[in-house]
């Protein structure tokens, strides 16, 4: 009796250590960005681009950065999410459980663990083939492509889980395959399809290694397509590589916008998620 | 049986390579009420979902022989499937509504199929059909006896009724595309008694209209409810005819078994 107790503390022991590790880290890390950044961190910082000066921590802000990676992130994330709601679709309505749809899966989970910098190289090598330079359009690509596994896996998962008997229940009324997915199954998942989506995005607006050559970096907002655009991970990536601490501390306070937009994206998809469940069959 | 509204000849189901139903022969008189009954695992639920083709929705199926409805052979070629579960309704063990409002779940079969109707037409949708499907879906939550408790709360989702209320919800919604039979599955495994009692009431008042087959394994249901029985046993048709005939004088041993308690 008394050494199964004694299993049940240990266990219950390396539980909490575990629980406290994890949370320890996440407030070291807030802790660490809010008091390096928060000192640099002022309207200016928000509202400019770079001024003159500015990389040895004179005037001017991160506007640039902030702007383009919205573009970057958003627009990969819409490109990602055209692509990927079809091919989700296809694997579970049409597919379902076919040796294709398994080639499919594990094809994309391949693509899921590839690093990030690989894809990078990759969008680099298609743009010097086709001539093109470094740009807001190279970099939405690039993270689409990134962005495309995570989605249609996301989804994929959560549509598994749709109940047999829902499917059925919209068949027996004489719907076909293809209104049953549109109008229950994209309905009965939208939750889950949404936080596959904003997971996607937050991975996307994070990643500095698929932009660093795909977008490139520059101080101005970018004004088309092709033109290069500048992004957070970045900015913290250059800035921190800089001898002037009070450039170094705008690197802190980019990486405390970055985590900002990503904690505001992950509060506002749970209140849209908890909206969105509203109709969901359980 | 003189007439027959739907048919099976030979119908055999495999599930991958174990037979589920073997070289079943039936006839299902129009209107009235079908009872299939027999244990578990007898292929009952198999054989009614032959009947609308849902049974081709499941992994490893495989039917050979002929389901007719009207002498139409179902499985031909060229049938189209979606025409064939319109006009064949059903109603599963448990309660699925779709995620959404009651209205639109009610709405749902009256929706895609005018939609559809309009494509192949081209004709643009009339107006006031908002008026034509609040009708139709009053008239049919009626006939599943759920308006009077809905009436006030068209608009939100029918996740949030009870599980009978659901049910006489997916009754409602199978009954708004106007088939011309109805199949079963259990229809009150997962309800109260209460709620049980309502459903049963519906199916009676439905029975003048339509074809209604019910599969169930509650022996006092099908006494309550059959017009016709139909008793299998290990994927076989052992006997099928007037409910009075089965129950009271049933011309095979196995059917006397169940009915009498002894099997099953």
């Amino acid at each position: 009796m008394s050494r199964r107790r004694a299993e049940e503390t240990i266990a219950k022991v390396l539980m909490i250590g575990a629980t406290v590790t994890v949370l320890g880290s996440l407030v070291l890390i807030l802790g660490t960005i809010v008091w390096r950044g928060l000192p640099a961190l002022n309207l200016e910082m928000l509202t400019q681009t770079p001024k003159g000066g500015y990389y040895l921590g004179k005037e001017g802000g991160i506007l640039n950065a902030i702007v383009g990676s919205f573009y970057l992130a958003g627009g990969g994330t819409l490109l990602a999410l055209v692509i990927s709601l079809p091919i989700a679709l296809y694997l579970q309505i049409y597919a379902a459980r076919t040796r294709r749809a398994e080639l499919a899966r594990l094809a994309l989970d391949v693509l899921w663990g590839i690093p990030s910098i690989v894809y990078g190289a990759f969008g680099f090598i298609i743009m010097l083939a086709v001539g093109m330079r470094a740009s807001l359009l190279g970099g939405i690509i690039t993270l689409a492509l990134l962005e495309l596994p995570i989605i249609v896996r996301g989804m994929d998962e959560a549509i598994t889980l749709v109940p047999n008997a829902l499917r059925e229940a919209s068949l027996a009324l004489g719907a076909t395959r293809l209104e049953t997915a549109i109008k229950v199954v994209i309905r009965q998942t939208a939750p889950a399809l949404l936080t596959a989506v904003l997971l996607a995005f937050g991975r996307g607006i994070g990643d500095a290694a698929s932009v660093l050559f795909t977008a490139g970096y520059t101080d101005r907002l970018p004004d088309s397509l092709l033109s290069p655009a500048a992004s957070l991970p970045l900015a913290v990536f250059f800035q921190l590589g800089t001898p002037f601490p009070a450039v170094r501390e705008r690197a802190y306070a980019a990486a405390l916008v970055l985590t900002v937009i990503v904690l505001a994206i992950s509060l506002i998809s749970r209140r849209l998620a908890g909206r969105l469940t509203k109709h969901v069959i359980r | 049986m003189a007439e027959c509204h739907i048919c099976t000849k030979d119908l055999n189901v495999w599930y991958h390579d174990e037979q589920a139903l073997k070289k079943i022969t039936l006839e299902i008189p129009p209107r009235g009420i079908t009872a299939i009954i027999g244990p578990s695992g007898c292929g009952k639920s198999t054989l009614l979902k032959s009947l609308n083709r849902l049974l081709e929705e499941t992994e490893g199926v495989r039917v050979t022989g002929q389901v007719l409805i009207d002498d139409v052979d179902i499985y031909g070629p060229g049938v189209d499937v979606t025409e064939v579960r319109t006009r064949i309704g059903m109603l599963a063990p448990k309660p699925f509504p779709l995620p959404m409002s009651i209205y639109d779940n009610v709405a749902y079969g009256p929706r895609i199929h005018r939609q559809r109707l309009f494509l192949k037409q081209g004709r643009p949708r009339t107006k006031g059909n908002g008026s034509i499907l609040d009708q139709v879906v009053q008239d049919h939550l009626q006939v599943a006896g759920l308006w009077d408790e809905v009436k006030d709360r068209l608009r939100s989702p029918a996740s949030r009724l009870s599980t009978g209320q659901q049910q006489r919800l997916c009754l409602a919604r199978a009954l708004a595309v106007e088939p011309e039979a109805l199949l079963c599955d259990e229809p009150t495994s997962a309800l109260d008694p209460i709620s049980a009692q309502r459903i049963e009431k519906q199916l009676q008042a439905l029975k003048a209209d339509m074809t209604i087959v019910v599969v169930t394994h509650i022996l006092r249901q099908a006494r309550r409810l059959a017009d016709y029985v139909v008793f299998m046993w290990l994927g076989e048709l052992v006997e099928a005819g007037p409910a009075a005939q089965v129950f009271n004088s049933p011309r095979d041993e196995r059917t006397g078994n169940y009915l009498a308690g002894i099997t099953g």
